[in-house]
């Protein structure tokens, strides 16, 4: 900090020195006259560090002029101006120094410098250290953004001078912590890159990895001797894992160390060209179809000296063991490299650890979305012992309900807060509607439950398709729901998943309550114990039943209005939950609502820990999980929290 | 006294001479052989029914005999369908190959030929090398043994993790529905090895064989036809013996059956797996007549439709399983084709392309609800074959026991 402090201090007095000279920018400019005016970018380097430290005010005024190709050069006296075009073809020019217009003269008296791209880009980046120090804090701030985009070490000094006067707090820190960033990777003091790396070795931010990455950049390399003077990260043996034999090879034969292998390719290529009434090397054309036969034919080539020789696996040994293969750092201070790959082996584990978290939350989030689209079933499922196909498409229906609401009511917080009574009473009616007309009448015969409820899902799904269309529709989420609660660069959480987590936690006490406090909760599991026995203690199974059916629908369809905020609604969006759902159900254990929550649980957590592993393939992660589902059943039948006795029913 | 098969299968009779009647009048009536009234594609599309009677019948066997709903039996008809399309993609890119190699002036070694064989079928998938799964794709013999091995052995793994330990009912249902989302999942990836999403194509060419579709159709619809009738067979035999009364058993109530000291595992397990074979054939049968197989034949939606087709048709009979896959799938093509003419209700027009899901749907739930006999049920009309009006109560006190009504099959 006190280094920093000085070299501010010694960049503040350089200015004041330079005003109380009173030169103005002029005799500078006169100084590198001849580069000025021819304006290549090899050699413009000198005069645009001459202008930059001059440290007078009207270098930045001059730098933006000459940037917008409006620096005039006076034939007469070679005098730098701004140029106004005037009338004609004339043009007003003004001094930089004094800021008084000199005069208007015709274009023939005077010469515009037009820098090219490349120097313009030189021009630029002298002008970030003006833009650092300027009084708007948008324009300071758009010139921290443009040194992290492109980090020169040119701007290391300038940023530094400009922290001690930053009034805003924000942008001091982002300024400190570029600072950091730039020592690690230009500073020309050792030391102080090593200070710097480890200063920041504990920080998580992509930036901090960007700025070590390249340090640490290796390149692999092959010589007859190890050379002194390289920073030598590993050295490779030959025939390892790291290195194989053919890849070592190959890398000697880019140094031109040896000569190139002969590949069936080009055996065949060669044996091609080479062909004499019929023949290669003696042996006729047609039978040239086995590898050892174009062996023999290309080794008679190779003795008359038409083509190269053969390399020998024993050439290709002899190679190798005459040479060492070793991998360099492009940074060549061990010290730097050192220290920033012991600081990237901290911030890896770091890393590690926050992903993890990620992966936790995620794998929550997901347990919740499966819960949610479970939760009815297993209500239905679960407690009735009733199979409902049909269950996806009550999700289906929530969502489309939702939807609809949103086409009468514009205002998506209040749509949301309207649809999810509106999805449950759709539902519920659909639900009891089944129940009546359909589901009653098969109590008995489970399997035809299946398929019945199976051929309502059918004809619902067409419905859909029928009355909505079979693009997605969208169901637009309340704007205070956008964005992600992000904790730093790792993890992060978008706020939509936060709330259907805080809805399942909802649904699950609210589950809870129905059947542990209400008079219905009480009244359904004494008709799931023992109907006739409910019968007889004065309850209506059908009218429990019915109403508990209705329930589990319901319950869907409020789903369905929370799953719709974050998938596309189309009319098979249940065909993508319902078998989930169903493994939820059977997973976690029929009949107890914490089952339901420990299979969602174990499932969300399972399909984010295999989507880890091969993080490509989403695929191949539910087929698995799927794989693991049907394994799992093996030892617990009943799933991960099984009924005993009586409650169990058999 | 020990009667013929025969005289106790009166219906196999009938049915074997319905078939070939079937198959005679339509080679009389196709392109191909004779006179040509009926086209090369409807031959194909008859074809193909006769393979999904086929599955359908297995399908019975398991579902209408044994009691065992399973929803996985159009993934054993997928894979067998995928091993008798990796032997025709396999040889006929092998003939197209070399016959392009020829041309080269250095002949090619056989090496070179397998590689420019996974060139051409791996391009799809960016790959060029020959998974494992495909080492023997070159012999078709193999291949047909894979036909039935592949799925078979599936079957059997399954089978026996399943109901050993005693997955029963619904259960099993969702059980065997997971495996085939699985299956179907695995096989969407291109790096399954059987090219992923673009499935195998080209298979309605057979390799070697110059002879046109209408001719080579007529050969399907023949083998089609035989498969069917030996498969019905098959079926009826095993359900006429004592192996027949064990499963029924099983079906009715499987505790009892466990009682009397039968295995029952052993008995779920072989007819499941033999139906997964027979399964299996049918596929092997049907893609060729398709053309292509992708994994979305295989999804869990397919071997559902299965279940509704014996339903609908009448299960716990093979000739109900039969009419219902014919009838049901010949009325969903007809329907889903556009052939149907549109229903006017002034504010509306009814067109069957949207609205056939919904009739099949709604009907469904009916013929469970009302006439769960199916199709089949109407026979019993015919030969006034009528199950005595029994009143009382349920046979057992579960609500899984069956009703009077059931007891009588």
């Amino acid at each position: 900090m006190l280094r920093l402090l000085l070299a501010g201090l010694a960049i503040l007095c350089a200015c004041l020195t330079a005003n109380a000279q009173e030169t103005g920018l002029q005799p500078i400019l006169q100084e590198h006259q001849e580069i000025i005016a021819k304006s290549s970018r090899k050699t413009i380097g000198p005069a645009i560090d001459a202008i930059a430290s001059s440290g007078l005010p009207q270098a930045q005024v001059m730098l933006e002029t000459w940037a917008a190709k409006n620096v005039w050069m006076r034939k007469s006296d070679g005098l730098f101006f701004a140029g106004q075009k005037a009338e004609g073809r004339s043009y007003e020019l003004t001094d930089f120094d004094t800021g008084e217009v000199v005069g208007t003269f015709e274009k023939s008296d005077l010469k515009q410098l037009k820098p090219n791209s490349g120097v313009r880009a030189m021009i630029g980046t002298a002008l970030v250290q003006f833009q650092l120090t300027d009084p708007s804090r948008a324009k300071r701030l758009a010139a921290l953004r443009s040194i992290q985009r492109d980090p020169e070490g040119a701007l290391l000094d300038p940023l530094r001078a400009s922290i001690p006067d930053e009034p805003d707090a924000d942008l001091k820190a982002q300024k400190q912590r570029l600072e950091r960033l730039l020592t690690i990777g230009h500073d020309a003091d050792t030391a102080a890159r090593v200070a710097a790396i480890e200063e920041m070795s504990g920080d998580l931010g992509v930036d901090m990895r960007a700025a070590l990455n390249p340090l640490v950049v290796t390149k692999r390399q092959a010589a007859e001797v190890l050379p002194d003077d390289a920073n030598v990260a590993v050295v490779l043996e030959p025939g390892s894992d790291a290195l194989p034999k053919d890849v070592a090879y190959d890398l000697l034969v880019a140094r031109d160390f040896a000569a190139p292998q002969v590949s069936p390719e080009d055996i065949r290529a060669a044996l091609a060209e080479n062909i004499e009434g019929g023949r290669v090397g003696g042996i006729p054309v047609a039978q040239l179809n086995t590898d050892t036969a174009r062996a023999q034919a290309y080794a008679a080539l190779a003795a008359a000296g038409t083509v190269p020789a053969l390399v020998t696996q024993a050439d290709v040994d002899a190679a190798l063991d005459a040479h060492v293969f070793f991998e360099t750092y492009a940074e060549p201070s061990p010290e730097v490299t050192a220290a920033a790959a012991k600081a990237l082996e901290a911030i890896e584990l770091k890393v590690g650890l926050n992903q993890t978290l990620d992966l936790t939350l995620d794998a929550i989030s997901l347990a919740s979305i499966y819960f949610l689209a479970a939760i009815g079933l297993a209500i239905t499922f679960g407690v009735m012992g009733v199979i409902n196909m049909a269950h996806g498409e009550f999700i289906m229906m929530g969502a489309y309900t939702g939807y609809v609401v949103q086409q009468f009511i514009p205002d998506h917080t209040l749509s949301i807060i309207v649809a999810i009574p509106m999805a449950f009473a759709v539902t519920f009616a659909m639900g009891v509607a089944m129940e009546r007309l359909v589901i009653r009448w098969l109590y008995a015969r489970p399997l035809e439950t299946l398929l019945a409820t199976f051929g309502i899902s059918i004809a619902l799904q067409q419905l859909a398709k029928n009355v909505f269309g079979t693009q997605a529709r969208p169901l637009t989420a309340p704007g205070w729901l956008d964005g992600a609660w992000v904790l730093n660069d790792v993890v992060s959480i978008s706020y939509i998943r936060i709330a259907i987590f805080v809805l399942a936690m909802i649904f699950l006490g609210l589950f809870l309550y129905i059947m542990k406090r209400t008079r219905l909760g009480l009244e359904m599991r004494a008709v799931t114990q023992n109907p006739r026995m409910a019968g007889s203690m004065g309850i209506n199974p059908g009218r429990v039943n019915m109403l508990t059916f209705g329930l589990g629908s319901g319950i869907a369809g409020i789903a369905g209005v929370a799953i719709g905020l974050f998938a596309k609604v189309t009319s098979d969006l249940g065909n993508d939950y319902i078998v989930q759902s169903f493994m939820t159900v059977v997973v976690g254990g029929v009949g107890n609502i914490w089952g339901a929550l420990a299979g969602a649980g174990m499932i969300g957590f399972l399909q984010k820990g295999i989507e880890w592993m091969n993080p490509s393939n989403t695929l191949a992660a539910q087929t698995y999980m799927i794989i693991f589902i049907i394994i799992f059943i093996q030892f617990r039948p009943r799933g991960i929290i099984a009924l005993k006795g009586r409650a169990a029913g058999d | 006294m020990e009667r013929s098969f025969i005289s106790k299968n009166p219906s196999v009779l009938v049915f074997l001479a319905i078939l070939s009647l079937f198959t005679l009048s339509v080679t009389i009536l196709s392109e191909g052989f004779g006179v040509g009234v009926i086209s090369t594609s409807f031959v194909k599309t008859l074809g193909k029914t006769l393979c999904l009677c086929l599955i359908a019948v297995a399908m019975d066997l398991v579902w209408g005999f044994t009691g065992i709903l399973s929803l996985g039996h159009f993934a054993f008809f997928g894979l067998g369908g995928y091993m008798i399309g990796m032997w025709l993609m396999y040889e006929r890119t092998r003939l197209i190959v070399v016959d392009s190699l020829a041309q080269a002036e250095i002949p090619p070694t056989s090496a070179e030929v397998v590689d420019a064989i996974a060139t051409q079928v791996f391009g799809v998938v960016g790959s060029s090398e020959f998974p494992l799964i495909w080492a023997f794709s070159h012999s078709l013999t193999l291949q047909l043994v894979l036909v039935v091995l592949v799925p078979g052995l599936l079957a059997l793994i399954f089978g026996w993790l399943a109901f050993r330990s005693r997955v029963t009912g619904v259960y099993l249902s969702i059980l065997t529905q997971a495996m085939t989302l699985a299956l179907a999942l695995y096989l969407f990836q291109n790096d399954s090895g059987l090219r992923g999403n673009n499935g195998l194509s080209g298979l309605q060419n057979l390799p070697g064989v110059t002879t046109s579709q209408d001719v080579v159709s007529i050969w399907f619809l023949w083998a089609s036809a035989l498969a069917l009738g030996l498969g019905y067979m098959l079926a009826a035999w095993i359900v006429s013996g004592k192996f027949g009364s064990v499963i029924r058993g099983i079906r009715d109530n499987e505790a009892r059956v466990r009682f009397l000291g039968y295995s029952v595992e052993v008995y779920k397990l072989a007819v499941f797996t033999l139906t997964a074979c027979i399964a299996a054939i049918a596929g092997a049968l049907y893609y060729p007549q398709a053309g292509i197989i992708n994994p979305e034949e295989m999804a869990p939606i397919a071997s559902i439709y299965l279940a509704v087709w014996v339903a609908i048709g009448g299960r716990g009979r093979l000739y109900g399983a039969v009419i219902g896959a014919a009838f049901v799938s010949l009325l969903s093509t007809w329907f889903t084709g556009g052939q149907a003419p549109d229903i006017s209700l002034g504010f509306y027009t009814i067109k069957w392309v949207d609205w056939w899901q919904v009739l099949l749907g709604v009907t469904f739930v009916l013929v469970t609800l009302f006439a769960p006999q199916g199709i089949g049920g109407l026979f019993d009309l015919w030969t006034d074959r009528r199950h005595p009006d029994r009143h009382g109560a349920n046979l057992g006190p579960d609500d899984g026991a069956l009703r009077e009504k059931e007891a009588m099959e």
